[in-house]
C-alpha cells in the first residue's frame, strides 16, 4: 500500500477537488461559451465562431465531469447514491440539459435551416447555464445540510424535494457557479476569437468577474452571519472502518468558517476566488487575453477550494439527522480500493493532462469568421 | 418495505435508457476500427479515395457516435440517482472499474475523436493515422472497463462482504480484471460492435452499388467492410459459444432458463430448437429438442449433467435457508451481541446471506419467514423463462444469418464479382437492421437473465433501488423516452439523408450528384430531388 488508510482518505478528498477543479476548467469554459452564445454571436456566421472555439474540445473536456461522478462512485459510494437521489430531479433535469450539447454541437450545422439552427443554439445555451446553476445549488444545499438519514443498513430516506433545493442561499450559489463558468467562458473566447467576438466577449469578462465578486462575497456573508454549520464533537479514529452513523455532530452558528480559524492559511482560497475575478476585470479592460483567462482560471480553483475547505471534513452534512453526516473519514470505500485507484490516477491523470495539451497545441489560433466562411461544409 | 411500483419503474428506466444507449455504442465500437483501417490503407497506399472514405463514413460516424456521448451520461448518473443502495453496496468494486475506464480509455477517445474531425489540416499524414487508432483504441478500452463492471455483476469474484462497513469490498483487484465471465463477455461484446460497424457498412456500399453510383468508392468499403465482417462474425460466434460455457460454469440458472431445460436430464443433455415454456408447472408443454447438443456447448464433455430449472429450484432453497441463518448471524454482528462462534458461523455461511436477503421482499426480518414465503423466494430466483428462451434463440438465428450474408459478401468480393450480383448487394442492405436486434436481444438474455439479482447471488435487484416516490420515476421515465424518441427521429433523419447524398457530401467535386449537377453547391439540392423520387 502506498499510504496508510487515514492519509488516503484525505488524498482522495483532494483528488476530487482536483477533478472538480479540472472539469470547472475546461468544461467550464464550454459551458460559458455556451450559456454566451447568443449573446456574443449576433450572426449565424458569429455564432459558429465561438462554437468552433470549443467545436473539437468539449467532448474530452466533458470527461472531466463524467471521472468526477466516477471518482465519487469509487472513492465515497455511499456519498454517489446519497447525492444523486437526494437531488433526484435536480440530476436528471442537469442530465436533460445535457443532452443538447453533443447534439447540438454535431448537429447544428448540418443543415442550412436557419429555424433548425437557432433550435441547437437555444440547446446549447439551455446545457451552458442548467448545469453550472445546478452543480452551484447543489453545493449551496451541501453548506446548508441534506434531509436525509440511513436506516441500520444504510438505506437512505430522503425528505428532499426539487422545490426545496431553491433556498435563496443556495440561489446565491447557484449563481455564483454560473457566473464564474460564463466568467471562464468569456475569458476563452477573448483567447480564440477576434472582432465583434472578441468584443462582446471582453464585455462579457468584465461584467461576470463583477458579478463572481459580488455573488461570492454575499455567499460568504450569509455563511458567515446567517447559517449553521457543522461540528463533530466524538467520532471513531480517522482510520478505523467507514460507518457514518457512529458518530456525533452538532449544528452551530459559523461553523463553516472554524476551518479558517484552525488554519488561516487556508484564507488563502477565498482570497485567490476574489484576487482572481479582479484581475479578470483589469486584463479584461486593457485586453489581455491570456492574463484574462489565466486569473478566471484562478479564480475558479480559488471559489471551489473555499467550498471544500469550509466544509472540510464533511462532504454532504445531514440537516435531518446530523450524526449521520457524510464525511472524508466515514463514507470512504475500502483501503485496497482507493489504494488501487490511487495508483491508477498517479498514472493516468499526467497522461491525460500531456495529451490533452498537445491536442489544444495543434488546433490552436483565433478561429475568424473567414476561417467559418471557407471550412463551411467541415466546421460545426 | 420498498415498493414494488418504484422497484418496477427503475428498472424500466435502467432497460429503457441501457437499450437506447446500446443502438449506438456497438457502432460506434465498430466505425472506429473500420475508420482506422481505411485510414491505414491511405496513409500505405496514399489513394485518395481512402481518405475520402474516411471522411465520409467518419461523418457517419459522428452522427451516431453524438447520441453515444448523449445516452451515456445517463448510465453512469443513474446508478447513484436511481440505485442508491445498489452504489452503497458494491461501490467498492463496482465503481472502480468506471472510474478507471473515464482515467484509461474515455479521455483518450474523446480527446481523440476532435482532432479526429477537426486536426486534417493541422496534422500530418501519420500524425492523423495515430490520432484515429487512439480513438479506436479508447472506444475499445472503454468497453474493456465497462464489461469488467459488468462481468463482475454476473459473477462476482474477488470481493467479500464486511458486516462492519455493510457492503461488499474489493478483497482481489486481479481476480476482478481476470473474470472469466468479464473477459469472454468483452470479446464477444466488441466483436458485435465490429459486426455491427461492418453490415453498416456493407449494407451502405452495397445500395451505392445498386444505383450504380460512386462505384470505385462503394466497391472499396464493400471489400474492407466484408472482410472485416467476415472475421469480426466469426469471433462473435465462437465467443458466444464460450459464453454459454462460462455460463454452464458460474450462472447455471441463466443457461438452463435460456434452454427452458426445466429437469437435469442424463449426461448429455438435448438442445432445445422450439419450445413453449410454462413458468407456473415448470415444464415446457411442447418440445422439440436434438439429443446431446446442449450438454456438448455447456459441459464440453460427454458425461457431465446440465443441471434443470427445478432442481436448481431446490438448491437454492437450501441456500435460502443458509441465508436465513446467515442473516440472523449478521443481525447480532451489527448489534455487537455476537459471541467468537457466531463470527466464525457467519463466516461460513455468508456466502448466502445474498439468498437470505431475497425474502426481504416478503418480511422484513428475514428470519421469521415462513414455508411458504421460502417456497416463494426459491421460485423466484427463476428468471422469466419463456421471453428468455425466445430471446436467446432471435439473437442466434440473426447471428447466423449475418455469418451467411459476410460469407457470401467475401467470397464474391474476392471473385471480383459481388458488385454484379444485385441479389446479394439486396440482401446486404435489407441485412442492416440484424446486428442491431442481435445485441439488443444479446443485451436482454444478459441482464434480464441474470434476475432476480443485480449482483449475481450476492444483492437482490429489488434492495438496489433508491428511496424514491412512484411519480418521481413516472416523471424521468416520460422526460427520457419524449427526449430520446425526438433525438432518435433526429438522428435517423439525418443518418439517411447523409448516406443517401453519399460521398457528394465531402464537396469534393469528385463524386456523382456534384458532377451530374456540375457545381458543389446546388449538389445538395439535386440530391434531394432525387430521392424523393427513390
Amino acid at each position: 500500500m502506498l499510504l496508510d488508510y487515514e492519509s488516503l482518505k484525505f488524498v482522495w478528498w483532494v483528488l476530487v477537488g482536483v477533478l472538480f477543479i479540472g472539469f470547472a476548467l475546461t468544461d467550464g469554459f464550454d459551458m460559458g461559451v455556451g450559456a454566451l452564445l447568443r449573446i456574443v454571436g449576433k450572426t449565424d456566421d458569429e455564432r459558429r465562431v465561438a462554437i468552433n472555439t470549443i467545436a473539437p474540445h468539449w467532448d474530452g473536456n466533458q470527461v472531466w465531469l463524467i471521472l468526477a461522478a466516477g471518482a465519487i462512485f469509487a472513492a465515497w459510494p455511499i456519498t454517489f447514491g446519497a447525492a444523486f437521489s437526494s437531488f433526484y430531479w435536480a440530476m436528471v433535469l442537469t442530465l436533460f440539459s445535457l443532452f443538447f450539447r453533443p447534439v447540438g454541437f454535431d448537429y447544428r450545422s448540418k443543415l442550412a435551416n436557419p429555424a433548425w439552427r437557432n433550435m441547437w443554439d437555444w440547446g446549447l445555451v439551455l446545457a451552458g447555464v442548467v448545469p453550472p446553476l445546478v452543480i452551484g445549488v447543489a453545493f449551496g444545499n451541501l453548506l446548508l445540510g441534506v434531509p436525509f438519514a440511513f436506516d441500520d443498513y444504510m438505506r437512505l430516506t430522503s425528505r428532499g424535494s426539487l422545490f426545496a433545493l431553491f433556498h435563496p442561499f443556495a440561489l446565491v450559489a447557484g449563481l455564483v457557479s454560473l457566473l464564474m463558468f460564463m466568467m471562464q467562458g468569456a475569458t476563452y473566447l477573448m483567447l480564440r476569437t477576434d472582432e465583434a467576438v472578441y468584443q462582446r466577449a471582453q464585455k462579457m469578462a468584465g461584467l461576470t468577474a463583477l458579478g463572481v465578486i459580488v455573488t461570492f462575497a454575499l455567499a460568504g456573508i450569509w455563511l458567515w452571519l446567517g447559517i449553521k454549520g457543522y461540528v463533530i464533537t466524538e467520532m471513531p479514529p480517522k482510520d478505523a472502518l467507514p460507518n457514518p452513523i457512529n458518530k456525533v455532530v452538532t449544528s452551530m452558528e459559523g461553523a463553516w468558517l472554524a476551518n479558517y480559524h484552525s488554519y488561516p492559511y487556508a484564507l488563502a482560497a477565498p482570497i485567490l476566488g476574489f484576487v482572481g475575478a479582479l484581475g479578470v476585470w483589469l486584463m479584461a479592460r486593457v485586453g489581455r487575453a491570456g492574463l484574462a483567462f489565466l486569473f478566471s482560471s484562478f479564480s475558479l480553483i480559488g471559489i471551489i477550494l473555499t467550498a471544500g475547505v469550509s466544509l472540510f471534513p464533511f462532504v454532504m452534512p445531514s440537516s435531518l439527522n446530523p450524526n449521520h453526516s457524510l464525511t472524508v473519514w466515514d463514507s470512504a470505500s475500502s483501503h485496497l480500493t482507493l489504494n488501487i485507484m490511487l495508483w491508477a490516477a498517479l498514472v493516468f491523470v499526467p497522461l491525460i493532462v500531456l495529451y490533452t495539451l498537445w491536442c489544444y497545441r495543434m488546433l490552436w489560433g483565433k478561429i475568424t469568421l473567414h476561417f467559418i466562411r471557407s471550412n463551411d461544409h467541415t466546421a460545426y | 418495505m420498498i415498493s414494488q411500483e418504484v422497484v418496477d419503474l427503475s428498472r424500466l428506466q435502467f432497460a429503457l435508457t441501457a437499450l437506447y444507449h446500446f443502438l449506438f455504442v456497438p457502432l460506434t465500437l465498430g466505425m472506429t476500427f473500420l475508420l482506422a483501417i481505411m485510414e491505414s490503407v491511405y496513409v500505405m497506399t496514399g489513394k485518395q479515395v481512402y481518405k475520402d472514405m474516411v471522411q465520409f463514413w467518419g461523418k457517419l460516424f459522428m452522427i451516431n457516435f453524438a447520441l453515444g456521448v448523449t445516452t451515456g451520461l445517463t448510465m453512469e448518473f443513474q446508478f447513484g440517482t436511481n440505485w442508491a443502495y445498489y452504489s452503497h453496496y458494491v461501490g467498492d468494486v463496482f465503481g472502480a472499474p468506471l472510474a478507471i475506464e473515464g482515467l484509461m480509455a474515455f479521455f483518450l477517445e474523446s480527446t481523440f475523436v476532435g482532432l479526429f474531425v477537426f486536426g486534417w489540416d493541422r496534422l500530418s499524414k501519420v500524425q492523423h493515422l495515430v490520432v484515429t487508432w487512439l480513438m479506436a483504441l479508447g472506444t475499445n478500452f472503454s468497453a474493456l472497463w465497462i464489461l469488467i463492471a459488468n462481468g463482475w455483476m454476473q459473477n462476482p469474484v474477488g470481493a467479500e462482504f464486511s458486516y462492519e462497513t455493510m457492503r461488499m469490498e474489493m478483497v482481489d483487484f486481479g481476480a476482478v480484471l481476470f473474470n472469466p465471465v468479464a473477459q469472454v463477455k468483452f470479446v464477444h461484446t466488441v466483436a458485435a460492435g465490429y459486426v455491427t460497424g461492418s453490415m453498416f457498412v456493407l449494407g451502405i456500399s452495397a445500395w451505392y452499388l445498386l444505383k450504380k453510383r460512386d462505384m470505385g468508392f462503394a466497391k472499396r468499403s464493400f471489400a474492407i467492410a466484408a472482410g472485416f465482417g467476415m472475421a469480426s462474425i466469426l469471433s462473435v460466434i465462437l465467443l458466444g459459444d464460450e459464453s454459454g460455457y462460462e455460463a454452464g460454469e458460474v450462472q447455471k440458472m441463466k443457461l438452463a432458463a435460456i434452454e427452458a431445460e426445466w429437469h437435469t436430464e442424463p449426461p448429455p443433455a438435448g438442445f432445445n430448437i422450439i419450445a413453449t415454456p410454462d413458468q407456473e408447472k415448470g415444464e415446457n408443454s411442447y418440445a422439440l429438442k436434438v439429443p446431446y447438443v446442449l450438454g456438448l456447448i455447456a459441459t464440453r464433455s460427454l458425461s457431465e449433467p446440465v443441471t434443470g430449472i427445478n432442481d436448481l429450484v431446490a438448491q437454492n432453497e437450501e441456500r435460502i435457508r443458509r441465508g436465513m441463518q446467515a442473516y440472523g448471524l449478521f443481525q447480532k454482528l451489527r448489534q455487537g451481541t455476537a459471541s467468537d462462534a457466531d463470527k466464525q458461523a457467519f463466516d461460513t455461511l455468508k456466502q448466502d446471506l445474498g439468498y437470505g436477503l431475497l425474502l426481504k421482499q416478503y418480511t422484513e426480518q428475514v428470519v421469521d419467514a415462513t414455508e411458504e414465503q421460502i417456497k416463494l423466494a426459491a421460485k423466484a430466483t427463476v428468471p422469466h423463462v419463456a421471453s428468455l428462451f425466445w430471446a436467446f434463440r432471435i439473437m442466434v438465428a440473426a447471428g447466423f444469418t449475418m455469418l451467411i450474408v459476410f460469407a457470401l459478401s467475401f467470397y464474391f468480393t474476392a471473385k471480383r464479382s459481388a458488385w454484379n450480383k444485385p441479389w446479394l448487394l439486396r440482401l446486404a442492405v435489407f441485412s442492416i437492421p440484424l446486428p442491431w436486434i442481435a445485441v439488443e436481444t444479446g443485451w436482454f438474455v444478459a441482464e434480464f437473465g441474470r434476475q432476480p439479482w443485480a449482483i449475481g447471488e450476492v444483492l437482490p435487484t429489488f434492495l438496489g433501488t433508491s428511496t424514491l416516490s412512484a411519480v418521481d420515476l413516472w416523471g424521468s421515465i416520460f422526460g427520457f423516452v419524449a427526449l430520446y424518441s425526438i433525438l432518435l427521429i433526429i438522428e435517423m433523419y439525418l443518418m439517411f439523408k447523409f448516406a443517401r447524398l453519399g460521398p457528394s457530401s465531402l464537396h469534393t467535386g469528385r463524386y456523382y450528384f456534384e458532377k451530374l449537377a456540375g457545381g458543389g453547391h446546388t449538389a445538395h439540392a439535386y440530391a434531394q430531388k432525387l430521392n424523393d423520387r427513390v
